[in-house]
């Protein structure tokens, strides 16, 4: 991972601007570079993230309008590149394929021996990640990095990343990263950062977070920025904050949640929940996972794939000839209390950066920061439980 | 489209098995073989008392298994054979390869009972676990009080390490006491349930260390009848099973409450587990 | 006829009964002792005693001609053996078998049954502790019928 990025002072001496044609000489540069590029782009109705060829191939000119189980890009009337929140993808699926091969072995000797994988992988360059996505990150480097074990593929696929943030202009109807404290204004990890400025001529701040991401903003056409675009990227930033699509009282969730465990309101989710698991699939922290072991034919080969899984799925507590977690009711109660609850006495942090992804695309329309509240306003029924 | 992506990290990496030589196979019971495993290649494992490793059968699967052996000799796995892994497991003779992963997990407080009386209460399978933790016991006996072994099975064919038991019975620094849920075969001994033997045992509550592992009904009733002899509740130890996908930390499978069992557990005191396992489907 | 010091000390359902009630006991109580493999009750017979067992094991059991004799239950040391005596139809439901030696006291249903009509006090803590044994035997049983250590199908 790139040295980590200092902001504060700092960022003025090393802010500079760019026109639209410089972002496209940043994808450029980072292929050039040998970074594979992956950015957001519009397939199927939605922004999804993928390899980006040039800047031609942003979600140019689009916004997203979300709500609860609802998704739709609607034209904007400018080129805004960045004019939007977020879609179904996360970034997730790079760091952490959703089908990967831990291993291959072959038969040997009597016994067996695990192969040296082949090498050639390009290191990634993500240019578009919004605050949340970057503390989602954050979150999942928790997980598989900082532990007493690594995890080998996350860490190699995580090294060299090349970071290219966006300050979020345009939050949309679900998200609450004002309230979970991720956003919408970026911070921690990342090379370069971008603000998108409409106001006036369409233009970038940029501000570099690394040394390898000053090395790269020196490769572009920029210029310095100015006082006044400062204020304009200030204003852009500070106006997302005040519109946040949803709030939510993050204070203690842990302890209420621990209290709640018998709480009414768990049955009244469940008649909903089709535990379908779209929401563990777009959430940009859910990390659960499961492993196929296979063999060739023959019998001479074998390999580990390692799949995404869902806590929603009987299979994933299942022990000794039957689920821990037969119930839809449990199922879903033990998804958000470990998102907002136990994620704190496992990994030391909130495993929600507050995106709004779950909400957009649950087709019951679930809404976890509804839940949470009638969670915390029940707090007499929920006691009288103890 | 379901591409898969292709391996990029290292070989020696904590989800790729080592290969370990099958060295001595036992049947225990008519679905339970013990095996003495040893590293194919390189360093041994250094195995506490109460962990596990992850067994993998190549190209079927691997389970997470108890290691029953003593923890300074080779390892050693007592396993029942209840799924295609298991039977796979089970059915290896000396000379095949099983993988091996770990070992995982926390131990029992073997060190932390020095000076009081020690409790191991066990039933079925659970007395494989908790072997290695009597083997450090013994082979420190003077540092211990009264070292009590109470074993419940189902039938008498269905009790582990037979002759073990009947050695360990006949020390005079060892109290036994075995019961089985019915008599079957010309069965001379108890018949009832683990409680009551831990009722019967002698030991001091006021000084004692209590571990128990077994299937989890059979805890929670033994872990009742240690509280009803007056152990508190931190003194009891139990052995706590959940799904298991990676024992790293990163499957989120094992998760107790707040807890991951391959990295919290699987070894924890009562006063945790009991408030977990009071709420139904947690 | 043994002293009711020998009662206090075998029976730990009689543990804490008063000197007069164990008197009443003792009226009808004897010793008696089996040898290995002996019954002490058969199944189907009229149950007229019950026995505290002082010394040695006792197995319950019920014989199925399949599977011959198999053991439900063992009583040991200062525990209860029999309890069909309270109520009618006073017959033994199981077998029970002495393994190796046993020494018990072998109490008179009939004469302690007139007892506790006689007195309802004594009747009232004689069936207060028997029904305490019955408790703990049911709960053994229950957790046996939960059949905790089968494959969990």
């Amino acid at each position: 991972m790139a040295a980590p990025g200092r902001r504060g002072d700092a960022r003025r001496e090393m802010a500079a601007v760019l026109d639209a044609y410089a972002v496209d000489a940043l994808v450029a540069t980072l292929w050039a570079r040998g970074f594979r590029v992956l950015g957001p782009t519009v397939r199927d109705g939605a922004v999804v993230y993928d390899e980006l060829q040039s800047a031609d191939e942003l979600p140019v000119g689009w916004t997203d309008v979300q709500e609860a189980g609802a998704y739709q890009l609607v034209r904007r009337t400018d080129n805004a590149m960045f004019g939007f929140a977020v879609g179904p993808h996360s970034w997730k699926q790079f760091l952490f394929p959703p089908r990967v091969s831990l291993w291959q072995a072959h038969r040997h000797d009597g016994g067996f021996e695990v192969e040296e994988p082949a090498n050639g992988e390009r290191p990634l360059a993500l240019i578009g990640v919004r605050s949340c996505e970057l503390r989602a990150i954050a979150v999942q480097d928790r997980v598989f990095l900082e532990g007493r074990y690594g995890d080998a593929d996350y860490a190699a696929r995580r090294r060299d990343l090349f970071v290219v943030a966006v300050n979020c202009i345009e939050p949309a109807g679900t998200c609450f990263c004002a309230s979970t404290g991720t956003g919408p204004e970026v911070e921690g990890d990342f090379d370069l950062v971008l603000t998108e400025i409409l106001d006036g001529e369409h233009r970038f701040l940029v501000e570099s977070g690394s040394e390898r991401g000053e090395d790269v903003l020196r490769e572009l056409p920029s210029r310095q920025a100015t006082e006044a675009d400062l204020e304009a990227a200030g204003r852009a930033v500070a106006a997302a904050a005040e519109q946040m699509g949803r709030s939510l009282d993050t204070t203690d969730l842990r302890g209420l949640l621990a209290r709640s465990l018998e709480h009414p309101r768990w049955d009244d989710v469940a008649s909903r929940c089709l535990s379908c698991t779209n929401c563990t699939l777009v959430c940009p922290t859910c990390f659960c996972s499961s492993v196929q072991d296979a063999t060739d034919l023959a019998g001479d080969r074998a390999e580990r794939i390692r799949t995404w899984d869902s806590c929603f799925s009987l299979e994933h507590s299942y022990i000794h000839g039957g689920s821990i977690r037969p119930s839809g009711r449990s199922r879903y109660r033990q998804w958000l209390t470990h998102k907002f609850g136990t994620w704190h006495d496992q990994f030391g942090t909130s495993g929600c950066v507050g995106c709004g992804r779950c909400i957009t695309w649950c087709p019951a329309a679930i809404d976890v920061t509804e839940e949470l509240a009638a969670l915390r306003a029940g707090g007499e029924e929920s006691d009288a439980n103890d | 489209m379901e591409t898969v992506a292709e391996p990029i990290a290292p070989s020696r990496g904590p989800m790729a098995p080592r290969p370990f030589h099958v060295v001595r196979r036992r049947r225990e019971t008519a679905d339970t073989w013990t095996l003495e495993l040893e590293p194919a290649e390189g360093e041994p494992l250094d195995v506490a008392p109460g962990q596990f490793t992850m067994l993998y059968a190549f190209g079927i699967g691997e389970v997470p298994i108890s290691v029953s052996g003593d923890p300074a000799g080779p390892l050693v796995h007592t396993v029942r054979a209840v799924g295609a892994v298991t039977a796979a497991v089970c059915a290896s003779r000396p000379g095949d390869v099983l993988g091996v992963r770990g070992p995982f997990g926390n131990a029992w407080p073997v060190e932390a009972a020095e000076g009081s009386d020690v409790v191991i209460v066990a039933g079925g399978i659970g007395l494989a676990p908790l072997r290695p933790a009597l083997y450090e016991v013994l082979r420190r006996r003077e540092e211990f009080g009264e070292v009590v072994v109470l074993y419940g099975s189902r039938t008498p064919g269905d009790l582990l390490f037979r002759r073990e038991l009947e050695r360990w019975r006949g020390r005079f620094d060892l109290q036994v006491a075995v019961t089985v849920d019915r008599g079957l075969d010309g069965w001379r001994g108890e018949v009832g349930v683990v409680p009551k033997l831990v009722a019967d045992a002698r030991f001091d509550p006021d000084s004692a260390v209590a571990m128990v592992c077994g299937p989890e009904i059979m805890m929670r009733f033994a872990a009742d009848a240690l509280l009803r002899r007056g152990l508190p509740a931190a003194q009891v130890h139990v052995s706590m099973e959940r799904n298991m996908r990676c024992g790293l930390g990163h499957c989120g499978h094992c998760q107790l409450g707040p807890t991951l069992i391959c990295r919290d557990g699987p070894v924890y005191t009562w006063d945790a587990v009991e408030p977990r396992l009071a709420v139904r489907e947690l | 006829m043994q002293t009711i010091d020998e009662l206090i000390g075998e029976g730990l359902v009689f543990r804490g009964m008063s000197p007069e009630a164990l008197e009443l006991l003792c009226g009808c109580g004897s010793n008696v002792r089996f040898t290995d493999g002996e019954r002490l009750l058969r199944e189907g017979e009229e149950a007229n005693v019950f026995y505290v067992i002082r010394h040695g094991r006792v197995s319950l059991e019920a014989f199925d001609s399949a599977r011959g004799a198999v053991s439900i239950e063992t009583i040991g040391e200062g525990e209860v053996l029999g309890w069909s005596w309270l109520f009618p139809p006073y017959r033994w439901h199981l077998d029970a078998r002495a393994i190796g030696l046993v020494r018990a006291t072998r109490f008179d249903a009939a004469c302690l049954r007139e007892k506790c009509e006689q007195d309802p006090t004594f009747g009232y803590d004689l069936m207060s502790r028997f029904a305490q044994v019955l408790i703990e035997r049911l709960e053994s049983t229950q957790l046996r019928l939960l059949d905790v250590y089968g494959n969990g199908r």
